[in-house]
């Protein structure tokens, strides 16, 4: 790579930090009791070089624990989920491919399940062990169901066996709460499958914000392959892609982001559908610009959904998954109905 | 072209550019094909023929490496494909698939440059030198004016030759073409067909209509997953082969402007008197 790509590459991730910095920020600001910018910036400053500002420990606290981490959990879970949708969205040539629709976060959340409820592996597998895992389990079902019934319409194939998968690994999911969980325990786990941020905490961050860059770069890395799938998997072979070890790569590593973003804040559906298409519809279909776009439009979407899920109902904390899917489903249905005309 | 593919230059010998060696596909306990030979020369035009189901298809794909035959063994140049990466295959031979589209929303050109995908990689930047070749590439298929307009508001025919555009920009050595005329308006069939045969390129081209297949140097004759015959257009599409394997009566004519031979086809019920 020479010189004048590495600094334009350079250049574009300064403006993007940027962006999402003043986003997380916004996100910390507001709140039930909002936060002024400046002391935001004290809080930041005392703590990352002990700056020494004196600053209400209350609002420290707020800014610190709980809706800093909130905020950069938030963005690196909306990154991770719109990388998702486009990697899935590239690699099936199927414009609702979303791993939300595909069962993948169904999966992810019964395998945290089986660990946190039934206590599977003895403490020895972490949470999101056990979501990677039954994300790959959900994913390998799905795929043969969808390929054992391919007719005409394999492209709807895959989204059917999708929503067979999801219906399962849901049913297993309560199954496995009713029986082994406490009362107590299967409130929790039930707001949490909903999609919710409050538990999040700094160990949280240090867990997603590593694999949804980690995820990234395996994308990125790959985008000329996802570019050759326009035309299809035969089309990517003749251009010289190793379709089937790309194919492996690409979905283990989604199941990986969308595994973790489970087991730290349950399944959230859209994300991974919507900001895809909108990104394509300004940046074009390019994976070397689609990729870095959709990862911080995705990020910025959930800072915002996540400050409306915290507002919008006074002293009510509304779960993000509702938010997600009252803006992501009417665009669901708009993809369904552009799509049918397209044909 | 061949000039400036110096790999092209060096592989004009006697040796078969792309060598099927004895290749049987079967899927679900249907046999495809069954036991075909076919040694492709370098420079030549070679064409497929045969009824629907015969195979066309499938030779195609094994060729290519899309597929890989149940027995027998595809070379190139001498090696196995299935010993050989994708990508370097990709280097040497381009294929135009039979029905290959997409919903994305993308411009003719962008679509021409996924032909260089093979000389790129994660690390490698698209250069002028591949800018070049896929302005090249378009302009061999006299798409040049179209280039920035939008894949989905493309005809059949421009999208075909869009298709040979982006297999000429991978700079092969070797095109595999699957029926490009389908579906095609008569002219843009004659176009298409024109413009495949004046490549400078080895081209192995699968035909559905007869006297298009004329124009091929010579002409492999596929009839129930089986080579029947492999000879000159005009060695092989004898009255008898014709009968046997496509079920027509066949004459030979002559076009009284310019003395070309073509073939006259009739069901055979037609000439039963």
């Amino acid at each position: 790579m020479n010189r004048m790509s590495v600094c334009r590459w350079l250049g574009h991730g300064l403006w993007v930090s940027a962006v999402l910095a003043l986003a997380i920020m916004a996100g910390v600001a507001i709140g039930e009791t909002s936060i002024s910018l400046p002391v935001i910036a004290q809080v930041l400053a005392n703590k990352l070089w002990a700056a020494g500002y004196r600053v209400d420990l209350i609002d420290e606290g707020i800014v610190w624990n709980y809706r800093l981490t909130r905020a950069i959990v938030a963005a690196a879970c909306g990154a991770g989920l719109a990388i998702s949708g486009v990697v899935l969205q590239s690699l099936l040539r199927n414009p609702l491919a979303d791993p939300y629709l595909l069962g993948i976060s169904a999966g992810a959340s019964t395998g945290a399940v089986l660990v946190a409820v039934i206590g599977l592996g003895a403490g020895a597998v972490s949470l999101s062990t056990g979501a990677f895992v039954g994300a790959i389990a959900a994913f390998a079902l799905v795929a043969l169901l969808a390929r054992a019934s391919r007719g005409e319409t394999a492209a709807g194939q895959i989204i059917l066996a999708g929503i067979a998968g999801s219906q399962l690994f849901n049913a297993l999911t309560s199954f496995l709460i009713t029986r082994s969980a406490n009362a107590e325990q299967a409130r929790g786990i039930m707001f949490w499958l909903l999609g919710n941020l409050s538990g999040v905490r700094w160990s949280s961050v240090s867990l997603a914000v590593p694999v949804v860059l980690f995820g990234l770069a395996v994308c990125l890395w790959h985008r000329r392959s996802l570019d050759a799938f326009t035309f299809g998997a035969d089309s990517a072979a003749s251009l010289g892609i190793p379709v089937r070890r790309v194919q492996a790569t690409l979905i283990a590593t989604t199941a990986l982001i969308t595994a973790v973003m489970v087991s730290i804040v349950g399944s959230i559906g859209f994300v991974g559908l919507v900001v895809p298409h909108a990104v394509r519809m300004i940046a074009g279909v390019r994976h070397a610009r689609l990729l870095p776009l959709s990862a911080l439009s995705g990020a910025l979407f959930m800072i915002a959904a996540d400050a409306l899920s915290r507002t919008v109902i006074e002293g009510q904390v509304l779960p993000i998954g509702v938010i997600t899917a009252l803006v992501g489903a009417p665009v669901f249905a708009l993809i369904l109905i552009r799509g049918s005309r397209l044909r | 072209m061949n000039a400036a593919n110096p790999i092209h230059a060096a592989s004009r010998g006697g040796r078969p550019l792309l060598n099927a060696v004895n290749v049987s596909y079967a899927v679900k306990g249907a046999q495809l094909l069954k036991g075909v030979s076919l040694a492709i020369q370098p420079g030549e035009n070679l064409g497929i023929v045969g009824p629907n189901g015969s195979g066309k298809s499938t030779l195609l794909k094994l060729l290519a490496g899309l597929k890989t035959p149940t027995q027998g063994d595809v070379l190139l140049r001498g090696k196995s494909l299935s010993t050989l990466r994708r990508r370097d295959i990709a280097q040497c031979l381009a294929v135009v698939e039979q029905h290959a589209q997409t919903s994305d929303h993308l411009t003719l050109q962008r679509a021409v440059e996924l032909g260089r995908t093979p000389w790129l990689s994660a690390l490698a930047p698209w250069t002028d030198v591949d800018r070049h070749i896929v302005d090249q590439a378009m302009a061999d298929v006299n798409l040049q004016h179209l280039k920035h307009r939008a894949w989905h508001s493309l005809s059949g025919g421009e999208r075909q030759r869009a298709h040979i555009a982006r297999a000429l920009a991978q700079r092969p050595q070797i095109l595999l073409l699957d029926e490009p005329t389908n579906h095609l308006d008569i002219q843009q069939q004659l176009s298409i067909l024109g413009r495949v045969h004046q490549l400078p390129v080895t081209t192995v081209i699968a035909l559905h209509d007869l006297n298009q297949a004329l124009d091929c140097d010579r002409l492999a004759v596929l009839d129930g997953g089986r080579l029947v015959a492999l000879g000159s257009p005009f060695e092989v599409l004898t009255p008898e082969r014709l009968h046997t394997t496509f079920g027509v009566t066949g004459h030979w004519l002559t076009d009284p402007v310019d003395g070309a031979k073509l073939l006259r086809l009739r069901t055979v019920s037609d000439c039963a008197p």
